[in-house]
Order: structure tokens, then C-alpha cells, then sequence
């Protein structure tokens, strides 16, 4: 396999703000290549976003982070790197979807200029063909009159329209890997589809590398080559979506994916819960972060950090962090 | 746990029918732009009953956020009227912006724009409190832990800025804000799309419960048609500015009878990528219509895949269906409708 596009490796990020710090990433490796999309789910809060956004330097304002471990992109170290090259690097290789709109576009500049300022800055096109690309992103994540949009100001556009704008936005640089934190939330059924299938169309024309950030497990279905799910800042499961989704291995991976509400099923899923709260990410405690919450947790699990354990896959290694279902299940796959 | 089967009777039938919460009539937003009118809503017809969990789809940019803000009276509509418990709104809040404000409350669909940015989460939920006078401080406090509970946050994001939460926490605290004041009426504008599929269920399992226990009115805009088809009672399909379909939740869903409606639910993917693998979603061609210009007649015309003459020439109103909803599609009646 090629070297991948965006590689992190034992990756620790606390959070400070003047009154609290959280570990919000614990130990945490993964890698994209060139081509797969890579989705990352998990509980609200369990640090999806800071884990990949992180080691790119983009992180909320009035936080102080302390980030270990290794990130690499593009042959090089992320973690070393100065903030100004860091973000050189950043608006070149990376396009980035953040989850809250508005804090990527300036609410007082017209959409369609932002848009061309990008592509003109990273994709090095002229005005005029910078331009011409704006309006022509706009159209394809399908907003109605992109003529007239391009001289809109955000607050003009509905959340979706938005969310879309953004999107043209990330993919205006023409960017190796694109972040895609909760791409289509805003977005209704019919318009997602369109987005996922553009999202999947680029992906086969450029070949970039797509890290889908988000709670639809319906979009990870559809467009995820392999899944890593995220519980209080530790990998629990990964492997490839067919894996994951269909046959779980770890207990938190199975209550969330008992919760997923399936449109064309009459079981009431939506409305079950997992009970109990996500761990206080403030306190660094020994054992299972899922114990508290676990129908199966032991005593062993209090005490002993689970290891990632392969369980299976073909190409894609299967590997779930718990080792009590694999003792029960018999799973552990030692080949 | 809170486990519930589908043979759970709880949100839908519970739809009192104790006349409407909420009447639209006639309801239009228009916003002059320089390159023109836009028509977000355009002759809006809707009753919410009281007690209903009444969820609001459509296509993005149909009008459902526009709508929902001039039923509060956040935008002010072009044209209309809304009743809201009996009332005229716009007399209510003349007459008694508080009392409004705590019988009527709205959830917006960006949680941190409608914070302030220095005020922390405890600030935030104390302060429509304090502005309604409820209270001493120590009972202020005790309430603001009741709300935490109520959309399970720790006690250590008190003292947080709005934007040192994750997405989905933030949009929690709003959703405890508007809870604050016990409000009969609650409109919320995508409350549950930060939400992993867990906390989610907490929530619209809260909402039914609020629902359920204080009979609270709740009007959801999403676009999760899932969790819609599961908790609604009543649903309102829009499309460029007006009602495309309407009914109640479980026979709609069952039988939805306008061509957008039926290729809006057909592209809601299966979280089973074996299913999603081999299933043929109904595509709509062409661009999305303009609200600067719909198209005459019906305004899914220019895309429905079962257009006739008659559709592009005179606009279909909404009459009954099979479902005994209301649906806007010249082919569709009590005797039959199209299936895509
Ligand atoms: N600026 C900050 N200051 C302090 N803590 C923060 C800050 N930003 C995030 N956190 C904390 O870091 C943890 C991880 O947050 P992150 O935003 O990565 O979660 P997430 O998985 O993306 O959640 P969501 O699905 O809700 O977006 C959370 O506990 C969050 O409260
Ligand atoms: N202040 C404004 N000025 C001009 N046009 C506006 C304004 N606000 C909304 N619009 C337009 O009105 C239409 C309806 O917008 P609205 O936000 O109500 O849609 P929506 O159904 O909530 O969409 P979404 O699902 O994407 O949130 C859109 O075409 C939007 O661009
Ligand atoms: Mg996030
Ligand atoms: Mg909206």
C-alpha cells in the first residue's frame, strides 16, 4: 500500500482552558490513504474533531493545547512544524468542512469572493478562473442560482445552503485530504445523497483522501471504506465499514449502533438509549472507559487499559478494545 | 434503559385533539434582495394540535427555518396570520412580550450564534431566569442543575464558553435554555442533528416525556426523517416556499402520496452498507427550482418524474388523500396517487 496522506501516531492532546483540562485524545493512531475514506463516529464529545483537526493547528480559539505523539502529511512531521508553516502546509493539503459553518466563512464578506480567494490563493488560478470555479463549486453542490448566490452574504443562505458553501469552500484548493466534520447535518435526504455521491465522484477523479467525521451512520454506509470508532478520546473498534457496522465487536460499538434509527425497519431504535453519562474526561483514570456504562464490564476492567485486539477482516484488519467479548465470543484472531 | 418497542403508543397517539396550538394562514416571507424578490414562504397554511410532536421536512432552503422564526415572530412575515394557544401572536407580544416568552420558545438551528460568546453555560441558562424573575439565587441554581440533568451534561460545563464545547454539547445547553422557563410551546430548528445517535435519543425521549407528562406542544424542523417516522405524530412536507403534504406521522410514512415526498424518503440511506450496496434510490434531474422565480403551475414540476400538462400550468392545491392527510398533487386524491 502507498505511504498514506495523513498519518497520526500515538496521539495524546489535553485540552487547557483557565479552569478545567481534559484529555480529550488518548493515545490515538490512525492513517488515510490516498483515494478511502475514513469515517470516525463516536459519542458527542469523545474528541472526533480535535483528534483530526488538532495536529493541523486548528483548534478553538482561547484553548491551550498540549499535543504528543506524531502526525505526519506530506512527508512531513505536523507536530514540529511552526504554526505559519503549519499553515501553508495546511491551506495546500488540506481542505477542511467544519461542523459549525459560519466559523469558516466571514459573515461579512460575500460567499462567492471567499470561495474564489481560495482557489485563486491554493489552487493558483487567475481572478477570472478562480471565479469561474467558484460558481461553478456552487453548482455543483447544488445550490439553485449560482450566479446570484456568489454575491450573497452568508446570513442570506439557509443552514444547508451554508453547509454546502463550506463544502465548496474545503474543495476550492483542490486539497489531498479533505475533512469533512459533519459535512451534510444541515442538509435534507435528497440533497446528502447528491453531496455524497459529488463527494465520492471527486474522490474518483483526484483521488484525495476523505476523513468523514460524523453521527450518520447512514453516510458511513454509503461512502466509508473503513470505520474508526472514537469512545472518551480511545479507539474502541476499527475496521473496514462492513466490519464494524455489521458485525460489532465492542459493547459501546453495539449500544451505538442499537440506537441508529433504520428508516425501512419498525423496531423503534431511535429512541433507545445507552444509559449513563461519558466519563469525566477531566480525571485520567486506569481501566475501560466504557466500564461505568458496560453491561459486561468485570472488575479487571476497571483496572487494565483494553488493547486494540484483532478479531478478524480480510485486507483491513478488524480490531475491537475489549477483552472480555472476545474471551466470551472467542474472537481473538491470531493470524 | 428506556427501551421502547414499536408497539410503543406514546408520541403519536397521544396528538390530543384539543383544537390547534398553532394556526398559520396564509402565512408569505418575501426578502427583497437586488437580484429580487425571494419568496422563501409563500402562502403557508398550518395547524399544529396542542400536545402534537409535529416535525416540519423538506428540502433544504424550502422555507422551514424562514417559517418557523415568523411563527415566533423573529421574522416578520409579508403577509398572514398565526395564532399561537388561542391568540393572535403579534397581539400577544404587543401586549406581553414576557408572558409570550415564557408560554413560546424557539431553539435555533445554530447554536452558537445565538449565544453569547462570553457568557458562560451557567450564565446562559440562568439568565432567562433572571429575566423572568424566578427565583432566588440558590433556587436559580438548583434549577440549572435540573436542566443539565434533563439533557445529560456534566456539571463541569458550567463555568464553559459555548465554544470550548463539543457541537453537540453545545447544542444541548440551547435546548436546556429553552427549557428553562417551562414553556408550553416549543419550536425547535434542527435541534438534534449535532447529537450522536445516543444523546439523540435522549432527547426526543425527553421531548416525549415533556410532551407526554406537562402536554407541551413541540414543532421539530429536521431533516433525520427517521427519527420523525419515529417520534412525530403529525408531519408537514415543504417544498420551495409551501406545504407539499401533510398528515399524521404513521400513515404518511406509510404512504406518502406526493412525488417529492416519495423521493425525499426514498433517499434516506440505510446505516446497512450491504443494503445501501444495492439500493436504488429515486433520483430527482434538474437544479433545484429558484425561490426568486418558481416555476408556474406546480413548483415540483420542473423535476417530477410523473409531471402532466395540467401541473405546469395550474398549481395544485392541497386536498385530501388516501392517508387522510392533505397532499398538493394534482394526481393524488382519496382514490389514488402516483408511486414513483
Ligand atoms: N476549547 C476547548 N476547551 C476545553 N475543552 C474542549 C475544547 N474543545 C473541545 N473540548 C473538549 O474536548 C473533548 C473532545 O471534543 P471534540 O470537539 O473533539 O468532540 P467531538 O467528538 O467532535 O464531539 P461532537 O460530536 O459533539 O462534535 C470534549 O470533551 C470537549 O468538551
Ligand atoms: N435574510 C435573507 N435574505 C435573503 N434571502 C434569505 C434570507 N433568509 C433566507 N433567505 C432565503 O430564503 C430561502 C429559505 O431559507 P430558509 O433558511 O428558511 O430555508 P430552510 O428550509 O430552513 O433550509 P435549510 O434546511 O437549509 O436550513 C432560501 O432561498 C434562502 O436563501
Ligand atoms: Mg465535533
Ligand atoms: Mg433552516
Amino acid at each position: 500500500m502507498s505511504e498514506p496522506v495523513y498519518a497520526v501516531e500515538d496521539l495524546v492532546i489535553d485540552l487547557y482552558t483557565p479552569s478545567v483540562s481534559v484529555r480529550a485524545v488518548d493515545r490515538v493512531s490512525f492513517a488515510i490513504n490516498a483515494g478511502e475514506t475514513l469515517a470516525v463516529v463516536g459519542e458527542s464529545g469523545s474528541g472526533k474533531t480535535v483528534m483530526t483537526l488538532g495536529p493541523l493547528g486548528l483548534m478553538p480559539e482561547g484553548v491551550t493545547i498540549d499535543l504528543r505523539g506524531s502526525a505526519r502529511a506530506a512527508g512531513k512531521d505536523l507536530v514540529k512544524m511552526s504554526p505559519k508553516k503549519l499553515s501553508s502546509l495546511r491551506g495546500g493539503q488540506f481542505g477542511v468542512i467544519f461542523q459549525d459553518p459560519m466559523s469558516a466563512l466571514n459573515p461579512m464578506l460575500k460567499i462567492g469572493p471567499q470561495l474564489a480567494e481560495q482557489a485563486r490563493r491554493f489552487a493558483g488560478l487567475s481572478p477570472a478562473a478562480a471565479r469561474a470555479a467558484a460558481v461553478s463549486l456552487l453548482a455543483r453542490t447544488g445550490i439553485p442560482d449560482p450566479e446570484d448566490r456568489y454575491d450573497r452574504y452568508p446570513h442570506e443562505l439557509s443552514g444547508g445552503m451554508l453547509q454546502r458553501a463550506m463544502i465548496a469552500l474545503a474543495l476550492a484548493a483542490r486539497p489531498r485530504v479533505l475533512i469533512a466534520d459533519e459535512p451534510t447535518t444541515a442538509l435534507d435526504a435528497t440533497v446528502q445523497a447528491q453531496i455524497l455521491a459529488l463527494l465520492r465522484q471527486i474522490q474518483n477523479e483526484d483521488g484525495i483522501a476523505v476523513a468523514l467525521i460524523t453521527h450518520d451512520i447512514g453516510a458511513v454506509s454509503v461512502l466509508a471504506d473503513r470505520v474508526i470508532v472514537l469512545y472518551a478520546g480511545r479507539i474502541a473498534e476499527e475496521g473496514s465499514a462492513i466490519d464494524v457496522l455489521t458485525s460489532p465487536v465492542h459493547p459501546y460499538t453495539r449500544g451505538l449502533l442499537a440506537s441508529v434509527p433504520d428508516f425501512r425497519s419498525d423496531t423503534a431504535s431511535g429512541t433507545r438509549e445507552i444509559p449513563g453519562l461519558p466519563p469525566d474526561q477531566t480525571r485520567v483514570l486506569p481501566g475501560c472507559r466504557f466500564a461505568d456504562r458496560c453491561p459486561q464490564a468485570e472488575a479487571s476492567c476497571r483496572t487494565k487499559r483494553p488493547v486494540l485486539t484483532c478479531v478478524g477482516g480480510n485486507e483491513v484488519p478488524h480490531r475491537a478494545a475489549c477483552p472480555i467479548v472476545i474471551r466470551d465470543e472467542g474472537l481473538a484472531d491470531n493470524d | 434503559m428506556t427501551d421502547s418497542d414499536a408497539s410503543d403508543p406514546r408520541p403519536r397517539d397521544k396528538a390530543a385533539n384539543s383544537g390547534p396550538a398553532i394556526e398559520v394562514e396564509g402565512l408569505k416571507v418575501h426578502f427583497r434582495t437586488s437580484a429580487g424578490l425571494v419568496r422563501a414562504v409563500d402562502g403557508v397554511d398550518l395547524a399544529v394540535q396542542n400536545g402534537a410532536f409535529h416535525g416540519i421536512v423538506g428540502e433544504s432552503g424550502c422555507g422551514k427555518t424562514t417559517l418557523a422564526r415568523a411563527i415566533v415572530g423573529l421574522q416578520s412575515a409579508t403577509a398572514g396570520h398565526v395564532r399561537i394557544l388561542g391568540r393572535d401572536r403579534a397581539d400577544w407580544q404587543r401586549a406581553n412580550r414576557k408572558g409570550f416568552a415564557r408560554s413560546v420558545q424557539f431553539i435555533f438551528q445554530d447554536p452558537l450564534g445565538s449565544m453569547s460568546r462570553r457568557q458562560s453555560v451557567l450564565q446562559t441558562l440562568e439568565e432567562p431566569l433572571r429575566i423572568h424573575g424566578i427565583g432566588n439565587a440558590a433556587a436559580r441554581r438548583r434549577k440549572v442543575g435540573e436542566l443539565l440533568d434533563l439533557v445529560s451534561l456534566p456539571a463541569s460545563v458550567l463555568d464553559r464558553l459555548p465554544r470550548s464545547l463539543s457541537g453537540g454539547q453545545r447544542q444541548r445547553v440551547s435546548i436546556a435554555r429553552a427549557l428553562a422557563l417551562d414553556p408550553r410551546v416549543l419550536l425547535c430548528d434542527e435541534p438534534l442533528s449535532a447529537l450522536d445517535v445516543s444523546v439523540r435519543a435522549q432527547i426526543v425521549n425527553l421531548f416525549a416525556r415533556l410532551q407526554d407528562q406537562l402536554g407541551l406542544t413541540i414543532v421539530i424542523v429536521a431533516h433525520d426523517l427517521a427519527i420523525v417516522r419515529e417520534v412525530c405524530s403529525a408531519v408537514t412536507v415543504m417544498y420551495l416556499g409551501r406545504v407539499a403534504e401533510e398528515g399524521a406521522a404513521r400513515p404518511f410514512f406509510a404512504d406518502p402520496t406526493h412525488p417529492y415526498s416519495q423521493a425525499l424518503l426514498s433517499a434516506v440511506p440505510s446505516p446497512d452498507p450491504r443494503v445501501e450496496a444495492t439500493r436504488v434510490p429515486v433520483l430527482l434531474e434538474g437544479d433545484p427550482p429558484s425561490p426568486l422565480n418558481p416555476p408556474a403551475g406546480c413548483r415540483f414540476s420542473t423535476r417530477c418524474p410523473v409531471v402532466i400538462e395540467a401541473c405546469r400550468v395550474t398549481e395544485p392545491q392541497l386536498r385530501a388523500v388516501q392517508h387522510g392527510g392533505r397532499s398538493a398533487c394534482h394526481l393524488a386524491d382519496t382514490s389514488g396517487h402516483p408511486i414513483l
